[in-house]
């Protein structure tokens, strides 16, 4: 065991946790699919969290954006970030693979642990994490210059992986459920798709590196009904192997598609707790005024 | 309100003085292009693109060597101007909101009104006379001086026109950023930067003064860089200031020449562009 690890189990295990946390360190609801063989009833205690958040604060210059975060995210499942625009999700989110570092004068501290490993220690190159923790932004990026296959394989390319790329396009394309779609127009350009298309290219694109997490900031916002069910559907089959956080606006999506949620507020996590909970009886009244929409 | 009558009036006015304006601006351009091209197309011949300069009063003789020396000394210039220029206009779109962008924006300003005949003059200085010669690497470094503003301004602006979430995607994906900017914004700003190369050479092709003492001029065929070299635009001058007929007609004739170079380069940096609106779509 690491000392992070140990020091992870031992804040468990203590009563010190900050107020809030306590709601998630119940087991997590079993995955909708059923459970990996492997983890049975109450397995789940034990079976290590894929991130720790502890105390995560983020700044922009001098503005405290998230002003101590503490959550579990267990591996396979779907945790959706809610709350108003400005709560912080967004910044939350972009501290996970750390890309919110990018931004000139931005910075985070905390402790985060993907595996327990830390992640925002010096030590640690945010390039590499970011192969570990792919992400999905709110508008579809493909690269404009390059065909669709080019798209998929970028990741690889651009980070000199060797191996059968064919093999792996065809894969995550079809992990995306876009291989139907786009089979036969591999060598056009990424831009010739639809918006809806397009996205779940950006999604194949980012499991081609073979990510353990992935992020979705609002990953159908910008998308029609239908091509939104697609993704969500998409997210459903994803879980089974990867761990998922996602960001959005919409509530009815957070219930539809997440095990857990986390409600955000002002820069604080009010509240976490299977998505259930949260939605028909979350433990604070903010929680409850922001999904029944009384607020936000 | 005014009548619709004196509104229909205004705008027939205005109409037409813009009209007038254009043809104003078309007046020059198309008297110097009929001039070019009526003075110099009587000599225009095939051997007049492949053979050597005549003497006086010999009929025949051309221009080749001055269309290769051309070639050569905008060859040697880009050779030297791309990467600098380039890699400063990258520099400057990505990482020039500091101190550094700042003086290298203000140094590429002062360079790019530096009088083309004053980079010459640096050019023999840093070269010419340490050389003792005068070559085409000499006139190459000259012509490169004057195209890296230009081509650092025009990089730094479509590399800046990338959209930010392409530079995210690709990081996101675990790319470092220097690959990041190199493999994936500069090839999406790929064809705007081909625009702007060609226009730099095409203006480099034209240049005359900074080559007078820098590759100076060349009777010969020559393909080495520490050599004299002739070039169209010398070629030119030494024609026009002669006092021989027989030279003012080739003048104008080399003129011509350069000119349908020049065009040819300008033309393909449209279709270039054109191109890249259309991938766009």
């Amino acid at each position: 065991m690491t000392p992070a690890q140990e020091a992870a189990t031992r804040i468990e295990a203590g009563g010190s946790e900050p107020a809030g946390a306590q709601a998630h360190l119940a087991p997590p609801r079993p995955a909708v699919g059923g459970p990996p063989p492997h983890v049975g009833a109450g397995a789940a205690e034990q079976e290590q969290p894929k991130l720790q958040v502890r105390c995560l604060k983020a700044w922009y210059g001098q503005t405290l954006a998230l002003k101590g975060v503490d959550l579990l995210v267990p591996p396979r499942s779907v945790m959706a970030a809610i709350g108003p625009s400005g709560c912080g999700k967004s910044t939350f989110l972009r501290c996970l693979n750390r890309m919110h570092e990018l931004i000139p004068g931005a910075r985070a501290e905390g402790t985060l642990l993907l595996d327990g490993e830390d992640l925002l220690g010096r030590q640690v190159d945010p390039v590499v994490l970011r192969r570990r923790v792919g992400m999905v932004f709110q508008r579809p990026n493909p690269f404009p210059t390059m065909s669709v296959r080019d798209n998929v394989a970028a990741g690889l390319k651009l980070n000199g992986i060797k191996g059968n790329h064919q093999e792996i396009v065809e894969r995550t394309l079809r992990q995306a459920a876009l291989w139907d779609e786009v089979k036969d127009r591999l060598d056009e350009s990424a831009l010739g798709l639809s918006g809806g298309q397009q996205q779940r290219l950006c999604i194949a694109r980012a499991l081609a590196v073979q990510p353990e997490v992935l992020l979705m900031d609002e990953p159908a916002s910008a998308l029609d009904p239908i091509a939104t069910a697609k993704v969500e559907d998409l997210i459903h089959e994803l879980k089974e192997h990867y761990t998922i956080v996602i960001v959005t606006h919409n509530m009815q999506q957070a219930a539809r598609v997440s095990d857990r949620t986390a409600f955000f507020y002002m820069g604080e996590l009010v509240e976490v707790g299977a998505t259930e909970k949260i939605f028909t009886n979350p433990d604070k009244p903010q929680t409850n005024d922001y999904v029944t929409g009384k607020f936000g | 309100m005014k009548s619709l009558r004196w509104r229909k009036f205004v705008d027939l006015f205005w109409t037409g003085a813009s009209g007038a304006g254009v043809v104003l601006a078309l007046v020059p351009l198309l008297s110097l292009l009929w001039l070019v091209v009526s003075q110099g197309v009587a000599n225009l011949s095939f051997s007049f693109f492949t053979n050597l300069p005549a003497p006086v009063g010999e009929p025949g003789g051309g221009v080749g060597n001055g269309i290769v020396g051309t070639l050569l000394l905008v060859a040697i210039a880009s050779a030297i101007a791309l990467p600098v220029g380039i890699g400063a206009g990258v520099f400057l779109a990505e990482k020039g909101d500091g101190r550094a962008g700042d003086v290298i924006r203000f140094v590429t300003e002062v360079l790019s009104g530096v009088p083309s005949i004053v980079v010459g003059i640096v050019a023999y200085g840093l070269v010419v006379e340490r050389m003792k010669r005068f070559s085409a690497l000499a006139g190459g470094l000259a012509l490169a001086l004057l195209m890296v503003p230009t081509l650092a301004r025009s990089t730094e602006e479509f590399v800046r026109l990338v959209p930010g979430a392409l530079r995210e995607a690709s990081l996101a994906l675990g790319v470092p950023k220097w690959k990041t900017s190199l493999r994936v914004v500069l090839r999406t700003a790929a064809a705007g930067i081909i625009t702007a190369v060609l226009l730099a050479v095409a203006r480099a092709a034209g240049e005359t003064a900074p080559l007078l003492f820098t590759s100076l001029n060349n009777q010969y065929w020559n393909l080495q860089p520490d050599q004299p070299t002739a070039s169209l635009t010398v070629q030119i001058f030494n024609y026009a200031i002669s006092p021989y007929e027989d030279w003012h007609h080739k003048a104008w004739t080399a003129a011509l020449v350069l000119l349908l170079l020049v065009g040819l380069l300008n033309m393909l940096a449209r279709i270039l562009s054109r191109n890249r609106m259309e991938g766009a779509r």
